[in-house]
């Protein structure tokens, strides 16, 4: 047997599939679309029930993919029973998807959730209303505390083998002749669930139209002959209009409210401050700061750095925290490492021990220098590390984003930033994610599904990698040193920083010119109450999300990096077996290659210029590899802190921009393959591609410009940026014109 | 008094006249209870001005002043 949860977003759905299906639950992809499929098992009944939990949506329409996939499962798979999840504190709006689902031939039950909720507050529903009015049965639950949950699947499998012919509010409205008539010709035709498609005509509804054209044309007529009213025939705000009526006037007095009802509720108490017109902005700043600080810093609270408190990070500490210490070279003495470390840094450094280790490990059983222990430890192994060396942090971040979505804060987020970000094409929600791109891509690719909108999505995934990740810190600090000018490293890394925001937001501007009939998604968005997130509902969100992580992206990483090994230990002439020196591999002689491609863009110029192609492509491993290879190949020490190349600086700065805006480390590429729609990725690929190179040629040149006089560089920027402005100014110009 | 709800003072209250817009917007209002009959409370303003957040059957929405600006009310004394 096959039951669907239906229902509204933030009726408790989630919570509800994963207290029925628990450990059997398991997230696919609906077909053709990003939207997650979650499936699972109910084991107390006579028979295993398969569970499948329907997205969240407000309608049956046409409009978004949520909907179409939700009404195409339920029409096409034929589901035994849908069960209705219904949110007992919002029963009037969540009650308009019921009388749509009425309307198809299917069993139905109707889950009445939250009513913990409710009756804490002193109310109560009088369930035989709904249960009179829409002639299914209905059962109080609550998902949270599991009350309730095995009556409604005792009810749900009686109904099953019950079957129900659909029913619709809308029989003795005004249109209810249309309706007849148009069901009747359905009926004729013998198409299922004639009523559902019959209502659905009646509104206009494009995927009805194209299934039924001959149909439709007579609705049309039918439409011509009843009389006209305050709507004038548009049917869809009739048929919209009704169903609220109905539900208005059946239910008005089917919650009995409590005597101390004040209206004010929880949620606009905690609203007062989080939203407030002066204080909003700063606290969600103050928020995303204490995110990245428990997942990034070393210093927790800035205690050593502000209070000077110093804990050495010796024996016993040193275990407990995880931190380690430095040994300073040139005295040989043990600087330990002061501060406690955020919760990321210290489940990083304990995964980097744990990966380590293991590595050594194989190190230590097998012969050195052959190529299978080079294929073992510095192909498949260092790949795993660089899968999970990261994990602790990803996945740190990724439950920060689901505790904000979950608790309802998101939604704020959006509501709170939508002005800021709407002229980019974007919508408030994108902050986030892309916020997150300062700490690590890949859970914030990951993010952006708490976008509606799918070009949105696409969007934010391809602009993600401009905002510097924390593991492309390293290579601007050693560029920094590069620098000539010791008070300009400072101004150099900020720089770079500010330059990845500049270029996302002139590329959301240029998406969103270049893209056909791209308008701003609708904004109209349901602000739900605040709940305290379900700790099993994270959990079992981030095992999803990291359990798909390891295995999706291991594929992609470990080929990748084995290949990129295989590239460096060997030369042409792989049968003689590894090669001493990086220098005479493969990959060297592919950068000398490499090198006439990036020539234009100044710093592959030069005797050394392969070397920095070279640490460009080992830099898809993971973007601290950039930093590792320069080493390897004696441009720099292997901290990064004295360099033995000469750029001048336009060359460094081209050479940091490509390295920003290419292509992000093969984990985040797999990331948004896997986050994006399937003809966005080659289009993203491309972007990230060609855009790097564009963007570093802009600079080199510019570069050039203020090489030969500050003053000529100056006018040359200040004419590109005039430029800019009155392009933009054209372009929305013409937009406008269009529209009008 | 008539007017649209983008013009709405916070904690005033409208009853819903009329919605007019076309396809996505329209159906997404419609399915979000904005519903000609309704009654409408405008609860606040976004930080930056802009979206607006109202209140209606029972609960929280939020929405963007040029979508507000399709829905007609008549202002509740």
């Amino acid at each position: 047997m096959k039951f669907a949860l239906a229902g509204n977003p933030n009726c408790g759905k989630t919570t509800l599939f994963n207290s029925l299906t628990g450990a059997t639950a398991h997230v696919g992809n609906w077909p053709g679309v990003t939207v997650d499929k979650r499936e699972g098992i109910y084991k107390k009944l006579e028979e295993k029930v398969s569970i499948i939990d329907l997205p969240g949506i407000y309608s049956l329409s046409p409009y978004t993919p949520e909907e179409v996939v939700s009404r195409n499962f339920i029409l096409d798979e034929k589901p035994d029973c849908i069960i209705n999840v219904v949110d007992a504190t919002n029963l009037e709006r969540n009650l308009y998807l019921t009388t749509q689902v009425l309307e198809i031939d299917v069993p139905v039950v109707i889950a009445l959730n939250m009513m913990d909720a409710l009756r804490s507050s002193g109310s109560k529903i009088k369930v035989v209303d709904i249960e009179k009015a829409f002639g299914v049965r209905c059962v109080e639950i609550s998902a949270l505390k599991n009350q309730g949950l095995d009556e409604l699947m005792k009810v749900a499998y009686s109904e099953a083998r019950r079957p129900r012919r659909g029913m619709s509010v809308l029989a003795n409205s005004r249109i209810s002749r249309v309706i007849e008539e148009t069901t009747n010709k359905l009926n004729e035709e013998k198409i299922e669930s004639p009523l559902f498609h019959a209502i659905k005509l009646i509104e206009n509804d494009e995927i009805e139209i194209k299934m039924h054209p001959e149909i439709a044309k007579g609705v049309e007529e039918l439409k011509t002959k009843e009389p006209k009213d305050e709507f004038g025939g548009d049917y869809e705000a009739i048929v919209a209009d009704q169903r609220y009526k109905y539900i208005s006037e059946h239910f008005a007095n089917t919650v009995i409210k409590s005597q101390d009802d004040s209206g004010v509720t929880k949620s606009d108490k905690i609203d007062k401050v989080l939203t407030h017109r002066i204080w909003g902005i700063p606290i969600f700043l103050a928020i995303m700061f204490i995110v990245f600080h428990l997942t990034f810093s070393e210093d927790l609270l800035f205690l050593n750095g502000i209070f000077g408190l110093e804990i050495k990070n010796e024996g016993f500490i040193n275990f407990l925290t995880g931190m380690g210490a430095e040994f300073d070279e040139e005295t040989g003495a043990i600087i330990p490492l002061a501060g406690i470390p955020s919760l990321g840094v210290f489940l990083q450094n304990w995964m980097g021990w744990l990966t380590g280790a293991i590595i050594d490990l194989f190190r230590g059983f097998m012969p050195e220098g052959t190529w299978y222990t080079g294929l073992v430890c510095d192909g498949i192994l260092t790949g795993l590390d660089s899968i999970f060396s990261f994990l602790p942090q990803i996945i740190l971040l990724f439950l920060f984003i689901s505790i904000l979505e979950d608790s309802g804060y998101m939604a704020r987020v959006a509501f709170i930033m939508d002005r800021a970000f709407r002229k980019f094409g974007l919508s408030g929600k994108a902050f986030i994610p892309l916020l997150m791109g300062f700490g690590c891509s890949v859970p914030a690719m990951m993010g952006a599904k708490t976008l509606e909108d799918e070009k949105e999505r696409d969007m934010t995934i391809r602009l993600t990698p401009f905002f510097s990740c924390g593991a492309k810190a390293p290579t601007w600090a050693m560029l920094a040193v590069a620098v000539a000018g010791s008070f300009l490293g400072d101004i150099f890394v900020f720089s770079i920083y500010l330059l990845g925001i500049v270029v996302a937001i002139i590329a959301a501007i240029i998406m969103k010119a270049f893209s056909k009939n791209y308008d701003v998604p609708p904004f109209i968005m349901e602000l739900p109450s605040y709940h305290a997130p379900q700790f099993r509902n994270l959990m079992a969100h981030l095992w999803d999300k990291a359990k798909h992580f390891v295995v999706k992206a291991s594929t992609i990483i470990t080929a990748a990096i084995i290949l990129i090994w295989f590239l460096s230990s060997f030369s042409w002439a792989f049968w003689e077996g590894l090669v001493d020196d990086i220098d005479e591999s493969i990959l060297a002689s592919l950068g000398k290659v490499l090198q006439y491609f990036f020539w234009p863009l100044g710093w592959a110029q030069g005797a050394e210029g392969w070397k920095f192609s070279v640490a460009t492509i080992t830099g898809l491993i993971a973007k601290e590899d950039v930093v590792a290879t320069m080493a390897q190949l004696g441009l720099c020490d292997e901290a990064g802190e004295t360099i033995s190349f000469a750029l001048s600086n336009s060359r460094i700065y081209a050479f940091a921009a490509y390295n920003l805006f290419t292509f992000p480390c093969f984990a985040a590429i797999a990331t948004a393959k896997s986050e994006s729609s399937k003809k966005a990725f080659p289009i993203t690929l491309a972007f990230w591609f060609f855009g790097s190179y564009v963007i570093s040629l802009f600079v080199f040149l510019i570069g050039l410009t203020f090489e030969v006089a500050w003053w000529v560089g100056l006018i040359v920027v200040l004419v590109l940026a005039g430029a800019v402005v009155l392009a933009g100014l054209l372009v929305s110009k013409r937009k406008k014109l269009q529209q009008a | 008094m008539n007017k649209y709800v983008n013009e709405f003072n916070i904690g005033e209250e409208g009853k819903i006249i009329k919605v007019i817009a076309d396809g996505k917007i329209k159906r997404r209002l419609f399915d979000m209870g904005v519903t000609p009959g309704a009654s409408i409370v405008l609860k606040k303003v976004a930080p930056l001005g802009d979206p607006i957040e109202v209140k209606l059957r029972g609960y929280d929405l939020t929405l963007r002043k040029d979508e507000a600006k399709c829905i007609y009310a008549e202002v509740i004394e």
